[in-house]
């Protein structure tokens, strides 16, 4: 631990030095980040070790404003006369562009004042043999539950820690550790008559270890959702209700999010602009975005231009309450900063959510189900048929077909289509599931109707 | 020819990486390299009429691996000291179950492509930031020009210049330059309220003076912006199965993604691709033949040699319908016992060997474009695609039509909004009953994502008629 303390103030010194060394090129403003990290990976494959991956790795970002004019740059290499050519180089690229009025750091009584732990570091760290048993009982297990499962695009099991430490020319020094530890398997089960495959994946992520679901449900949890997937067929070309699974319902989620992200939004690139205080979707959806969630996987105790992050209303009962912004897409749009800046070692900082999702109702998943007479349960969606800008929506489609309230078959090579304004309208349940797996997290939500292309 | 790059670009001895080698040399391991990389990326980007922002990147490092049989030991590191490189051989090596003590590998001879198929100057290749922002300020000038209803131009200019070196316990150090360079351009009309996007762009292994010749810049911004007025007037997308008429050049992602990945020979080694069984066998009708070419001058896709020090070639995957071959990397060619195609490929040296496309295009064939149209009744001429996404194992693939139009009584009628085009990817090519004389190259901004590593690539098409594919709009 005191390496590490030891490690973080020598690139908090370091920071310091390349700012000083900008301002005496000319910068009038800068800012910093360093970042460093461990990762292991390995991927075990009908139960052997297919690869395993080791590695350190650092970076360190700069952005320098000149006046109005800013660049942006990032190197690997940290030795003095490095560091150096890249910030007189900054400078020059800097003076390069154009003007930007609104450019430049926040104001420097907005920077964020605490740095609440927010659990998001786990110091365990796991022999390489642990970890490949990890990925191996996970894999096994998928093979165990069902002999349907005959191959196997294998188990990983992935480990990280790192170091995030940001500073800028107002004095702001900040630094968290964070970690990760994840398992995910994907098991292939063959249909015994025609040899026709389905693949399906199960993970888990958890910022503890200790927190990880155990290797065999999820290898078990893989297989249910390979097997399930056999015999599947197209249908006849429908308007139908569509429900939506946690994993599918939370890609929706994320389509909402990106509309309601502040770059988006100045470029008149979203299908929602100009609707603050409106209604954009039914009644029955509300959505926050939290970052400081404890262990979140989107938690930061400050955001990419060291703001304090927050806990944000986005949608309150189908009224939309909030943007997500930065700085410099707030001031574009006339509106503060959310917490919401997300900075890459390479970029400029960025909107991204933190832990962005939607609030869960009171029905399961089965009730869902149960309320259509005819329709389609979507688990799995594929392809890139979204129009941010006009919301059209037209995505490829794996799932289940439902009649008088059952899944009675298998569905695959269909497509659904919409506009995602209506659909965000036409969101008539909200399930009780919300469970955390990433950034961004839903229940399974029920669309009233939305077109479903096949035969 | 290619200029030789040393290893002392990256701080490194001959000596150095020759002990590395042989440290990983243990009695299991059947096959070690070591790719040292020094990239530097630069951009530059443009909004609401402004040049806003400048980046650049650099990075450095060493990727070190070990194959014994199936498996693969990999680490890599940013630090390139004998020290360094020592951990990273220890590392890799783990996954061999070997005692410790490697053996001397043979001394590698220092090598260089035997070709040369993007011939830039580093000084052609590092233009004046200036440069670059006068182009931009050009296109939203002229996209502007192209019709008042252009509200917004989005247009950034990427460029980078990688020097790698692989070092390979078969007794190899090759290296090569590889300039890639994209001008992209998206741009927003409004017309009472009605907003549409619209995108073009293009590049390749090619200097800043490609986009000005001829002024292709101009034409870039143009096609941006006609493409984001026509979907002004786009009606909603027809849904179910129908004809669909592919133009040339940038559709032939449908081959990439229904045909190439599966034919990707990790997926079929591990017997894991709805293809695996097919070899030899009938996958497409007989007017389809397609190639997977790396060989091609300053295209996007090509490479004097790939990433583990192999030239790279024209594969023919599929021979008037009949499935020829797959596309390997040294591990999977060797244990599967097939040809070496040229085909291993890493996103850097941070990311693992996979067998990945170059250029994918189908041949032309012999019918004329226009009694292609004229053969449809009702169906889609689709002319431009965002991205596509394949599902290997079942074979089902989409990708979504950012420019189309309906076809009727053989006649090309009116735009239709972006709609899905999914199919089977073993079934789709046997659908297929004209090709037309025009093959086209796209203009090179394809990239292409597997396993979270992304690739520049580059795909191909002659303008080609699918008697039946399930086009996924709105309008039943």
């Amino acid at each position: 631990m005191s390496d590490m303390l030891q490690q973080t103030n020598g690139y908090a010194q370091l920071a310091a030095d390349v700012l000083a060394r900008a301002k005496a090129c000319g910068a009038t403003e800068a800012d910093i980040v360093v970042a460093d990290g461990e990762t292991f990976s390995v991927q075990v494959r009908v139960g052997a070790v297919d690869r395993l991956t080791k590695a350190r790795e650092k970076r360190l970002g700069l952005r320098v404003f000149v006046g109005k004019r800013s660049a942006t740059t990032s190197t690997s290499d940290f030795s003095k006369d490095s560091l150096d050519q890249l910030v007189s180089e900054t400078c020059t690229l800097a003076n390069a562009v154009v003007e930007d009025q609104v450019s430049g750091l926040p104001d420097a009584s907005q920077m964020a004042k605490d740095r609440p732990d927010l659990d998001l570091y786990d110091e365990t760290t796991l022999d390489t043999e642990v970890q490949i048993d990890w990925a191996k009982r996970g894999e096994a297990a998928a093979f165990a539950a069902d002999p349907r499962v005959t191959n196997s695009e294998g188990a990983e099991f992935d480990s990280s820690s790192g170091r995030v430490v940001l500073a800028n020319s107002h004095g702001f020094v900040g630094s968290y550790k964070s970690s990760s530890f994840s398992l995910s398997v994907s098991p292939i089960a063959t249909e015994p008559g025609t040899g026709a495959m389905q693949r399906d994946a199960w993970y888990e992520v958890q910022r503890k270890f200790a927190r990880l679901a155990s290797a065999e449900s999820i290898g078990q949890e893989a297989t249910r959702r390979a097997v399930r997937r056999l015999g599947a067929r197209k249908v006849a070309t429908k308007r139908v209700p569509v429900v939506f699974d946690q994993e599918t319902a939370g890609s929706l989620l994320a389509n909402l999010c990106s509309a309601v992200s502040g770059y988006g939004l100045y470029k008149r690139a979203s299908f929602l602009l100009d609707q603050l205080g409106q209604t954009i979707t039914s009644d029955v959806i509300t959505v926050y975005d939290d970052g400081r969630m404890e262990g979140g996987l989107g938690s930061h105790p400050f955001d990419g231009e060291g703001l304090a992050t927050r806990k944000n209303t986005i949608v309150e009962r189908g009224v939309l309450k909030s943007y997500l912004l930065d700085t410099y897409s707030g001031k574009k749009l006339g509106l503060p900063s959310t917490g919401n800046a997300s900075r890459s070692v390479g970029d400029s900082p960025s909107v991204g959510p933190t832990n962005f999702y939607l609030v869960p109702g009171t029905k399961t998943a089965e009730q869902i189900i149960g309320s259509v007479k005819e329709g389609l349960y979507v688990t799995e969606l594929i392809g890139f048929g979204i129009n941010m800008v006009t919301g059209d929506y037209s995505r490829g489609a794996c799932g289940f077909w439902i009649e008088n309230g059952e899944l009675t078959h298998p569905v695959e090579e269909i497509t659904i289509a919409g506009n995602l304004k209506q659909m965000l309208k036409n969101i008539e349940m909200v399930g009780s599931d919300l469970v955390f797996r990433g950034r961004i997290a839903s229940p399974t939500v029920k669309i009233a109707e939305m077109m479903v292309a096949g035969n | 020819m290619a200029d030789t790059v040393q290893l002392t670009t990256f701080g490194v001895t001959e000596l150095e990486a020759q002990h590395a080698l042989d440290r990983l040399n243990v009695r299991d391991v059947d096959y070690a390299d070591l790719y040292f990389e020094s990239r530097v990326s630069e951009s530059v980007s443009m909004e609401e009429g402004i040049v806003k922002r400048a980046a650049k990147s650099i990075s450095q490092g060493v990727g070190v691996r070990a194959t014994a049989g199936e498996k693969t030991g990999f680490a890599y590191s940013d630090e390139l000291t004998k020290k360094d490189l020592e951990i990273a051989a220890d590392t890799a090596r783990y996954i061999a179950n070997s005692p410790k003590g490697g053996h001397a590998v043979p001394v590698p001879a220092q090598r260089r492509p035997t070709r040369d198929l993007y011939p830039i100057e580093r000084a052609k290749a590092e233009v004046a930031t200036a440069d670059r922002v006068a182009l931009l300020n050009e296109i939203d000038a002229e996209a502007r020009r192209y019709d008042p209803r252009i509200k917004n131009v989005m247009a950034s200019f990427n460029t980078e210049y990688k020097m790698v070196a692989v070092a390979t316990s078969d007794g190899t150090l090759i290296s090569d330059i590889q300039p890639l360079s994209r001008l992209q351009i998206t741009c927003i009309a409004e017309d009472n309220g009605n907003r549409q996007v619209g995108s073009f762009g293009g590049g390749g292994r090619v200097g800043f003076e490609f986009y000005r010749e001829q002024n292709r810049h101009l034409d870039y911004a143009r096609e941006a912006a006609r493409e984001a007025i026509l979907n002004l007037s786009a009606i909603d997308a027809p849904a179910g199965v129908m004809p669909v008429v592919l133009a040339g050049g940038w559709p032939g992602i449908l081959l990439h993604e229904a045909i190439g990945h599966g034919l990707e020979a990790d997926f079929n080694r591990k017997k894991t691709s709805a293809f695996s069984s097919l070899l030899g066998k009938r996958v497409a009708s007989d007017v389809c033949t397609i190639v997977d070419d790396g060989t091609l001058p300053f295209r996007r896709g090509s490479l004097n040699m790939d990433d583990e020090g192999t030239p790279t070639s024209c594969t023919t995957l599929i021979e008037k319908g009949i499935l020829r071959g797959y596309i390997t990397d040294k591990l999977n060619a060797r244990l599967m016992g097939i040809p070496l195609t040229g085909n291993g490929r890493r996103e850097s040296y941070q990311s693992v060997v996979l067998p990945r496309m170059t250029n994918t295009f189908m041949l032309a064939g012999e019918s004329d474009p226009q009694d292609i149209i004229r053969s449809v009744k009702k169906g889609l001429y689709a002319v431009a695609f965002g991205g596509g996404q394949v599902d290997i194992t079942n074979g089902k693939f989409v990708f979504s039509a950012s420019e189309a139009y309906l076809i009727e009584d053989g006649q090309i009628t009116k735009p239709v909004k972006g709609a899905t085009l999914i199919g089977s990817g073993p079934e789709i090519l046997t659908k297929v009953s004209m090709v037309g004389h025009d093959l086209k190259l796209d203009n090179g901004i394809g990239t292409c994502g597997k396993d979270g590593q992304s690739v520049p690539v580059g795909v191909g098409l002659p303008t080609m008629k699918i008697d039946e594919i399930t086009v996924g709009g709105t309008q039943g």
